[in-house]
């Protein structure tokens, strides 16, 4: 079995809905008032702009280039199928077009890599990374944002 | 303006044993912890008309009242976000007995996390949405969550895992002092610290709590009656709840700055309604789940500057005799993780003057809940 059929899949809300649609079809987009005057970006999606209580959004389109925030390496006990690629990564990516912006995710050699084929010493705070996309799950029900690290 | 200063005191604190594995139940544990606190303050089940819980609290105030056999209870409340939930159960009872609402409340936490269950083993719980950010990337489990900003926080302010051993030592030479703590007879070494294993890099063993069964309890009434009561009353000065704006949970990540999390806003609120400040404190006890969260509530609660909560730890300040002799029982990470509710029993304990790491005199305490969730604070004094 491939190793990204096991993984947890996310339990989609309403508002969340729209980033994993996007994400199916290999776009990084992030949810964005659409109020004329004030078009604030905003994450995790909620139904309302806390800027200026608008209820009009839009999905905006993200270049997909980021720098990583954060990141921990985690190491057993854990879930049976993150204990069989442990110790992995997972960071936390801010968006260089929305530095607020922060998305979680996994540093991976390719898209559908495991979680543990990057060298941990190869990632650092501050490292420029670009997303990629890939089916996780039975019959690559949902897709993953992964980030692949730049040169 | 009315006010809950000095208004309401804790008249009784319980406790059961702390194990690993205790054979009874949870609910019987509560029910034991309980009535361990009202013999404390002399006052009767019958007399309790108040319950106050936290969520991840499996026995009902429904089930405690009748076990005990409370009279008619007119005031209960359940605060959210788990640990961070801990010191408010005080504050939803003091503002219930100061305003009249109830004349004896009960506060307690009872739960088996060495032996039972925990969420994130079970693959069968369907994910909360909010988790739909960070789960399927394997963050799973608290440690994961918190040691993303650890790792932010050591890079951002040169923080190293000295600082964070000098917490965990802290905590584990106070419960070498205290014969009811888990790792009463378990000395810790640096060396030990830096050579256990990684929990989730780089967080490693020793900056995780305990997994433990037990239950506590307090007992809350007026100032005015907790005078005749037993013992030596333990004033609620001043309480405070704290959810940041833009705030997500255990996982702050997607506000301004992550690293100025709950305690920041509980402490503006709880120094505000204090007749002291920071360097009154003469003992603490603050939310240990995981080493990084003294650091960042020493800032947040302001006994030192952004940044700085890692060297603050140098110098034995956190040890009895230092600057702020912290979780003197030994904390969440060396006596017994109960969701915090043992921090509070222990700050009564010091102000009582009968901790195992009595810091002399003690006259002011403060308690803080689980740092990183919306959380609560309290400050004691006698
Ligand atoms: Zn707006």
């Amino acid at each position: 079995m491939d190793v990204n059929d096991s993984l947890l899949l996310p339990v989609v809300d309403e508002d969340g809905a729209p980033f994993w649609e996007y994400a199916a079809r290999g776009e990084l987009r992030v949810q964005a008032c659409a109020s004329p005057a004030c078009g604030e970006l905003r994450f995790p999606p909620r139904p309302c702009c806390p800027h200026c209580g608008s209820f009009d959004s839009e999905w905006r389109a993200m270049s997909g280039r980021g720098r990583i925030w954060s990141y921990v390496i985690p190491h057993p006990p854990l879930l049976p199928a993150y204990a069989e690629q442990a110790p992995y990564n997972a960071v936390l990516v801010e968006l260089v077009d929305a530095p607020r912006i922060r998305l979680a995710g996994n540093v991976v050699a390719s898209a559908d890599a495991p979680l543990n084929s990057v060298d941990p010493a190869r990632l650092r705070i501050g490292a420029p990374v670009r997303a990629v996309f890939c089916p996780a799950g039975p019959r690559g029900a949902v897709t993953l944002v992964r980030w692949l690290l730049e040169r | 303006m009315a006010t809950l200063k000095d208004a309401t005191a804790i008249a009784g604190i319980g406790q059961t044993a702390f194990a690993r594995r205790l054979p009874e139940s949870e609910k019987t544990l509560a029910c034991r912890a309980i009535l361990v606190a009202l013999d404390d303050a002399g006052i009767a089940p019958s007399e309790v008309d108040g319950f106050a819980s936290y969520t991840m609290e499996e026995t009902d105030e429904v089930e405690v009242a009748k076990a005990i056999g409370a009279g008619d209870v007119t005031f209960f409340s359940k605060v959210g976000y788990g640990g961070g939930g801990s010191c408010a159960t005080l504050g939803h009872l003091a503002a219930a007995v100061a305003t009249g609402q109830a004349s004896v409340g009960v506060a307690w936490r009872s739960r088996k996390r060495g032996s039972g269950p925990r969420p994130w083993k079970n693959t069968a719980v369907q994910l909360p949405t909010p988790a739909q950010w960070t789960r399927p990337y394997g963050l799973l489990r608290p440690a994961d969550e918190i040691g993303m900003l650890a790792r932010r926080y050591m890079h951002a302010y040169g923080a190293t895992r000295d600082h964070l051993f000098n917490v965990a030592l802290a905590c584990r030479n106070r419960a070498n002092q205290n014969p009811d703590a888990i790792m009463y007879d378990r000395p810790l070494t640096r060396e030990m610290y830096m050579t256990s294993r990684w929990i989730s890099e780089p967080l490693c063993l020793f900056d995780n709590c305990l997994e433990t069964d037990g239950a506590l309890a307090c007992v809350i009434v007026s100032a005015k009656r907790a005078r005749d009561c037993r013992q030596k009353p333990v004033y609620l000065h001043s309480v405070a709840q704290g959810l940041p704006a833009q705030h997500h949970g255990m996982v702050n990540y997607w506000n301004d700055d992550p690293l100025t999390g709950p305690a920041w806003t509980a402490a503006r609120q709880l120094w505000k309604h204090a007749d002291f400040g920071p360097d009154d404190i003469h003992v603490a006890q603050i939310y240990d789940a995981f080493t990084p969260l003294v650091p960042l509530s020493l800032e947040g609660y302001g006994f030192c500057g952004r940044g700085e909560g890692g060297a603050f730890t140098e110098g034995g300040a956190l040890e009895t005799g230092g600057r702020l002799p912290l979780n003197t029982g030994g904390g969440g990470l060396s006596e017994a993780y109960v969701h915090g509710f043992n921090l509070i029993t222990e700050g009564v304990k010091q102000l009582r003057g009968t901790s195992t790491a009595q810091v002399p005199d003690a006259a002011t305490c403060l308690v803080t809940a689980g740092e990183g969730v919306p959380t609560s604070a309290v400050l004691l004094r006698n």
